[in-house]
């Protein structure tokens, strides 16, 4: 048995503001395997985007301790072992899709020919061929926000986190998105963490949900779900999705029972 | 044609300019009339019609306010009629001005964009800097000009520099303050992309901060190269003896040359009009070329 990309035990992560800490994390542990596709779905302020946040090194654990490949979360930002898609598509309005897209590359120190070639697969990835010389508010936002995973694609990183990333679309194509994604997904066998507040994407898109509760955020249940991988938006009218689904719904309210 | 005229900007400018040369004129007459009646008086003729008073106002020497025609004219003869080599010429003056204004406004938005490189980057500069430098800004520069004329005079630093020095004094503050916010423009999200990819110091600055920083930049950069020519103007009311559009204003004020006075602040403000546009006119490139949306 390899080791999970993602082991994290008894993490704690508490702010101190003004009015006192805010115990955003409290005794949360995960472990991730490689290839899976884990969803953590909660009500706003149960931690979720925080937890994510961790395991990119983006904000400091207080407690507990977190491996990614073995290694710190700091070590893995410095070598670069993620790709993060975040809430809004932040594309830099100064550059065209293509530049946006070699942003990393150009960081990372790609040369001119690698960057042109890996650019071209990764629009192809996404559906944007032909954008590659547009700015971004030439385009839609479900338009940018692909645009945004191919960034995160482009320097071929094992592990993808995304945080809420169709959050701002409408759900027509937010529908289309997570069949774009879960094929992406099929296609390139890494390995995703994947902040939603939506039931059905979650249930649509995971092999495991990770089901939050709030103040203090912790995991209050983890879900298996193992539909085939080359499943469709159909499956959503069958009895097992609805199962799955119900359970997650059962979960959130579990967990967000004693605020009421 | 006439709508087209509407819409554009031509026939609003067209009429605000009618209404205060009209507004001018009525001004002429009123701030003139008591210097005319003297003169007439003074020229033993008791008895004169209101005609005659009021062509009198709109054509004096030495008048209090000289009309738009008169200004006109001296702009004509000291600009189109004068020799450009010739001391009486507005464009010498002009060209006096407009070097020191230039190598000023270099030099201050070069110290601009540095200073505020330095203080973005190193907390503790931006805690001890900042505050002199937006004290350096409450001293009067009209106070400050000859200090620094002198003082450079003593190192035998003369001609262009020292107006230039001073003309920088006024313009790297617009650029360090816009700057600063430029480059502090970049929102979290956009700085945690580059920490994600575990970018230096440097290449967020190269990549992210210097690119959100140019639209900031050109406003400043707007501000500080008319701010430029104003310190350069402070600066020739010190040097008089090198020329330019404050020299001309110092010695139309001595003679009570108030046409002269009027033509040299008229031709500093269309240079001042040109410089600004000229910066505008990059900023439109280079915005364009960043992809703004039109």
């Amino acid at each position: 048995m390899s080791h999970p990309v993602i082991e994290a035990s008894h993490l704690s992560l508490t702010f101190e503001t003004n009015d006192g800490p805010v115990h955003a994390l409290s005794d949360v542990s995960l472990d991730i395997q490689k290839g899976e596709f884990v969803s953590l779905i909660g009500p706003s302020g149960c931690g979720k985007t925080t937890l994510l946040r961790v395991i990119a090194d983006l904000e400091q654990p207080s407690e507990g301790e977190i491996n990614i490949n073995g290694m710190s979360p700091h070590e893995a930002r410095l070598k670069r072992a993620y790709g993060y898609v975040f809430q809004a598509p932040a594309l830099y309005p100064w550059r065209t899709i293509g530049k946006n897209i070699a942003l990393p590359l150009e960081i990372m120190g790609y040369s001119k020919v690698e960057q042109a070639e890996r650019v071209r697969k990764g629009l192809d990835l996404v559906n944007l061929t032909g954008f590659e010389k547009k700015f971004p508010w030439q385009l839609s936002g479900g338009m940018q926000q692909r645009a945004s995973i191919a960034r995160a694609l482009s320097f071929d990183p094992d592990l993808l986190l995304m945080d809420e990333p169709f959050g701002a679309l409408d759900e027509i194509v937010r529908d289309k998105l997570n069949e774009q994604l879960l094929r992406l997904w099929e296609m390139t066998q890494k390995t995703v963490v994947f902040v939603t507040h939506s039931i059905p994407e979650a249930v649509f898109l995971s092999t495991k949900i990770v089901v939050m509760s709030p103040r203090p955020g912790k995991i209050h249940d983890i879900i298996t779900c193992d539909f085939p991988r080359d499943r469709t938006l159909d499956i959503r009218e069958t009895p097992e999705f609805i199962d799955v689904a119900n359970r997650v719904r059962q979960g959130l309210r579990e967990g967000h029972s004693y605020v009421d | 044609m006439l709508t087209s005229l509407w819409q554009g900007k031509t026939l609003p400018v067209l009429v605000v300019c009618a209404i205060i040369a009209v507004f001018w004129y009525l001004g002429s007459i009123w701030l003139n009339a008591d210097m005319q009646r003297m003169l007439f008086e003074n020229n033993g003729q008791a008895s004169y019609t209101t005609a005659e008073l009021i062509e009198g106002t709109l054509s004096q020497e030495k008048p209090k306010l000289p009309t738009p025609g008169q200004i006109l004219a001296e702009l004509n003869k000291t600009v189109l009629e004068t020799a450009p080599t010739s001391k009486r010429s507005l464009v010498y003056h002009g060209s006096v001005t407009i070097s020191a204004t230039l190598l000023g406004f270099l030099i201050g938005s070069m110290l601009g964009m540095g200073l505020a490189i330095l203080v973005v980057h190193i907390k503790s500069l931006d805690r001890s800097l900042m505050p002199w430098v937006v004290a350096s800004q409450t001293i009067p520069i009209i106070a400050l000009a000859p200090m620094i004329v002198v003082i450079m005079n003593q190192f035998e630093v003369t001609g262009l520099i020292p107006k230039a020095v001073i003309a920088a004094y006024l313009s790297f503050f617009p650029v360090t303050v816009g700057m600063v916010k430029g480059l502090r423009s970049p929102d979290p999200l956009q700085l945690d992309l580059m920490r994600t990819y575990s970018a230096s110091q440097w290449q967020t600055f190269l990549k992210l901060r210097v690119p959100a920083s140019v639209p900031y930049l050109f406003t400043s950069l707007k501000v500080g190269v008319a701010a430029s020519l104003v310190g350069t103007v402070v600066a020739e009311l010190t040097k008089s003896e090198d020329g330019g559009f404050g020299a001309r204003l110092l010695g139309g004020s001595y003679y009570g040359q108030t046409i002269q006075i009027w033509a040299a602040l008229f031709a500093a403000a269309a240079c001042a009009w040109v410089l600004v546009s000229l910066v505008g006119v990059v900023d439109r490139v280079v915005t364009k070329a960043m992809g703004a949306r039109p």
